[in-house]
């Protein structure tokens, strides 16, 4: 599956300063599999060292957080959005 | 305009009209720029510069401005501050701006006021409103917003905006107006006619979004890396909610420097009860009120309460409720960005976190009403039904000072409780006509 990922402004250094990029994967955790592959040192800073994506980290699905759907286990489609975006925010 | 530009407009006259407080601000010696050491990660501690940035490079945490306490305690006192304007400018060494941008408006200093009728209502014996109602837009949101717009504009942005869930609107708006920066303010599409109006008003941009407020806050998030805005609540956040510690500055010295006993506090992203807590430590720190343990506890609304869920069932972090449904539409927050800190504050400090039915949120802000004379929003409500059940938990105790914070005007949200109130009689317009409806209510 062919998936576009939104960059946040602090992980766009590790991206060549790409504030979208194309990866594979049939889940979240795949495309974010995938985006390591091509782009280093995005895991250790979206997970924390028991492996959960971070507490102030939310990932959405066109749309939809993660939480609501199935986490990293998500599945995806051709052509999905998936967007990775600080929660700290709002208020 | 800087404080040292800032005058008095003139009458036609030539006879000047006081601004409340802008003399007073503009005869303010500069704050030491030292003071402000950069912004730290709460989560690892990373130091970055004072930048609009509002998470952590590298673990995603939130950032907060790092002060020079020492260089604070020898520069600030109760004298100095005693000395400046009554608004949130007063506490300038305190909050992390150096080039006030509107000092002729009275944003903060608030009333603190006693609240015995309430008090003999719910069994306190030393009970006090914090009124925050009567700020410039009705809002305590007026505080944080005073302090992100001068940062904006100090970091050099044209355009001021925001994720609200609607006292924020009206609040960016009118500063905009007031510093001179274009705006555009963006809410859910379902927020209170009287809050959106309360924005468009004032000429802001305003967009309504099809989603609830964690939408437009994600919405919010993606358009601020895209375009060199300051969002108040995103990439200025880390000064924005620096705002809220006014709230506390304002309750200590009302009370004389000293803190209350506990402190009650409703709960949107948490940002308001976080601070009004660093704030009181700030005080404490620089040896402005005395030492003392001072209880939280937390408001939320039943239909939308992740934070109070989360503390009832003992975990760390918040569970996000997708679909907020309730009248307290201020506080609906389904993904509360505090929410974790939160509840290891009211953990820590003894207090606890509840929530209030719409039936009991309409209660408490008639019973605010009818005790004390303060006509709140919903939020008021939310805060008041809760510190019912607290009092009647014994939580809050008896004895305790305890200080209420009411955040936003009831004129905003006349809707909650208009279907509880009878209409008022007609009569005809004869004094016969009125003994005979007196007559009729007598008997």
């Amino acid at each position: 599956m062919a998936i576009k990922l939104r960059i946040p402004t602090p992980l766009r250094p590790l991206a060549g300063g790409a504030s979208e990029l194309a990866v594979q994967g049939s889940t979240v955790a795949e495309a974010l599999d995938s985006l390591e592959h091509d782009y280093p040192g995005f895991h250790e800073r979206l997970f924390d060292d028991r492996g959960e994506i971070r507490r102030f980290v939310n990932v959405y699905v066109a749309g939809e957080d993660i939480r609501f759907l199935k986490g990293v286990d998500t599945p995806l489609k051709d052509g999905d959005e998936v967007s990775i975006v600080p929660a700290v925010a709002g208020g | 305009m800087s404080a040292a530009t800032a005058q008095p407009p003139a009458r036609a006259t030539g006879a000047p009209i006081t601004v409340l407080g802008a003399r007073q601000a503009a005869a303010l010696p500069a704050a030491d720029p030292r003071r402000l050491k950069g912004l730290k990660c709460r989560e690892c501690g990373r130091a970055f510069p004072i930048e609009p940035i509002h998470v952590c490079g590298f673990c995603f945490g939130p950032l907060e401005v790092e002060y020079d306490y020492d260089l604070l305690a020898r520069t600030v006192s109760h004298e100095s501050i005693d000395r400046g304007p009554l608004s949130i400018w007063r506490y300038r060494d305190l909050l992390p701006v150096n080039e006030l941008a509107d000092t002729g408006w009275r944003v903060g200093y608030t009333p603190l006021q006693p609240a015995p009728n309430l008090g003999k209502a719910l069994g306190l014996a030393d009970l006090w409103i914090k009124n925050d109602s009567v700020n410039p837009t009705f809002s305590f949101k007026d505080r944080v917003v005073a302090v992100a717009s001068a940062k904006a504009r100090e970091f050099g942005f044209d355009t001021f905006a925001c994720a609200s869930t609607g006292n924020l609107a009206s609040a960016v708006a009118a500063a905009g107006i007031r510093v001179g920066l274009k705006t555009y303010v963006f809410l859910p599409w379902d927020t209170e006619q009287s809050k959106i109006l309360n924005a468009l008003v004032y000429g802001a941009n305003v967009v309504a979004v099809k989603g609830t407020y964690d939408d437009v806050n994600r919405l919010c998030s993606e358009i601020a890396d895209q375009r060199n805005w300051a969002f108040c609540n995103i990439n200025v956040r880390p000064y924005y909610s620096e705002g809220s510690k006014t709230l506390a500055f304002e309750t200590a010295e009302q009370l004389g420097w000293e803190a209350p006993d506990h402190v009650v506090v409703p709960i949107a992203s948490g940002s308001l009860l976080t601070k009004i807590t660093k704030g009181f430590g700030e005080l404490q720190k620089i040896g402005l009120i005395p030492e003392k343990h001072i209880r939280v506890s937390g408001a939320q609304a039943a239909g939308c309460n992740p934070v109070a869920e989360a503390f009832g069932r003992g975990w760390d972090a918040v569970k996000p409720v997708q679909r907020p449904d309730t009248i307290a539409k201020s506080l609906a927050i389904g993904n509360p960005a505090d929410g974790y800190y939160v509840l290891k504050i009211v953990r820590e400090r003894g207090g606890a976190v509840r929530d209030a039915t719409n039936d009991e949120i309409a209660e408490g802000m008639r019973l605010l009403a009818a005790t004390e004379g303060v006509f709140a929003e919903t939020a008021g409500g939310v805060t008041v039904a809760v510190l019912k059940q607290l009092a009647q938990e014994g939580i809050v105790r008896r004895g305790e000072r305890v200080v209420a914070y009411i955040t936003g005007n009831g004129l905003k949200t006349l809707d909650a409780v208009a279907p509880s109130l009878a209409s008022p009689p007609v009569v005809e317009p004869t004094l016969d006509a009125f003994e005979a409806f007196l007559d009729t209510r007598n008997g």
